[in-house]
């Protein structure tokens, strides 16, 4: 029955939300970890969504309505990453400079806000999807 | 009473409100996808047509003959949503609106589901005749 679709939709949105506030939260774990090179700073990493159609999954006629999400790729900021002078620093390269991470914390701060909405949106439209397939299987009890 | 057509419209209409409600739920999951653009029906007039096509859907020429249904889901035609305000990335999701659809069309849902269920018991009280 296709109501299950729905569960199938509401589950990949839940999914990818929840590795989009996994990179968020890598990025801020490391958002002050420090490198002895700017090749080897930690780069703030962000998920990449596309859409992905659900009757190529399980080749049903009546499901050409339901598009489902993935996560294609994940890409890591080119951003300059910043130097800073701190000689006594075990990691500090020749000249006494640290690289500091490129990771915006203000700006993963709003797409934590951001993923943890859309992950509520996604796990109310499933619960709302079983009620009606409850109801629908209490028809005429 | 016809028993083959016992629950008259709300059969198709369950149907098309289920597959409404996979778009809708497409277009929440989607809302931040880039370049997604939200989709929907009319489903006033997609019913209509339903119903419609479902009469001159195959005749039954004996008795003994099943009705049938001829209309495919996978034929209904998806609108694109217009937008209330642009976004950089090219999507059209508003999450709100989404929502609101998404909860109203639910809701019809039960509305015809409390029907069909209303109908299933004053046909079993009328067969039990108590």
């Amino acid at each position: 029955m296709s109501t299950f679709n729905i569960f199938d939709v509401a589950g990949m949105g839940m999914g990818v939300q929840s590795l989009r506030l996994n990179t968020i939260a890598s990025n801020l774990a490391n958002a002050e970890s420090v490198a002895s090179s700017p090749e080897e700073a930690y780069r703030s990493r962000h998920p990449v969504f596309s859409t992905v159609q659900m009757n190529a999954m399980n080749d049903a006629m009546d499901d050409a309505a339901a598009v489902g999400i993935e996560v294609t790729d994940i890409l890591e900021s080119d951003k300059d990453v910043q130097a800073k002078y701190d000689p006594n620093n075990p990691k500090a390269d020749a000249n006494g400079y640290v690289y500091l991470s490129n990771v915006n914390v203000a700006d993963q701060m709003a797409d934590m806000i951001s993923a943890s909405r859309s992950y509520q949106t996604n796990a109310e439209m499933m619960r709302a999807a079983k009620e009606l397939m409850q109801h629908t299987i209490n028809l005429g009890k | 009473m016809n028993i083959e057509n016992l629950f008259g419209i709300h059969e198709q209409a369950l149907n098309l409100r289920i597959q409404r409600a996979q778009v809708l739920a497409s277009n929440i999951s989607n809302a931040d996808t880039p370049g997604y653009k939200a989709k929907d029906m009319e489903f006033n007039s997609v019913l209509k047509e339903m119903a419609s096509n479902q009469k001159s859907a195959l005749s039954a020429t004996h008795k003994g003959h099943l009705s049938s249904n001829g209309y495919g889901i996978a034929d209904i035609e998806l609108t694109e949503r217009k937008p209330l305000q642009t976004s950089l990335d090219g999507n059209t999701v508003d999450t709100q609106v989404e929502s609101a659809k998404l909860a109203e069309n639910n809701m019809r849902y039960l509305a015809s589901l409390r029907i069909i269920d209303m109908k299933i018991k004053c046909f079993s009280t009328a067969l039990r005749g108590e």
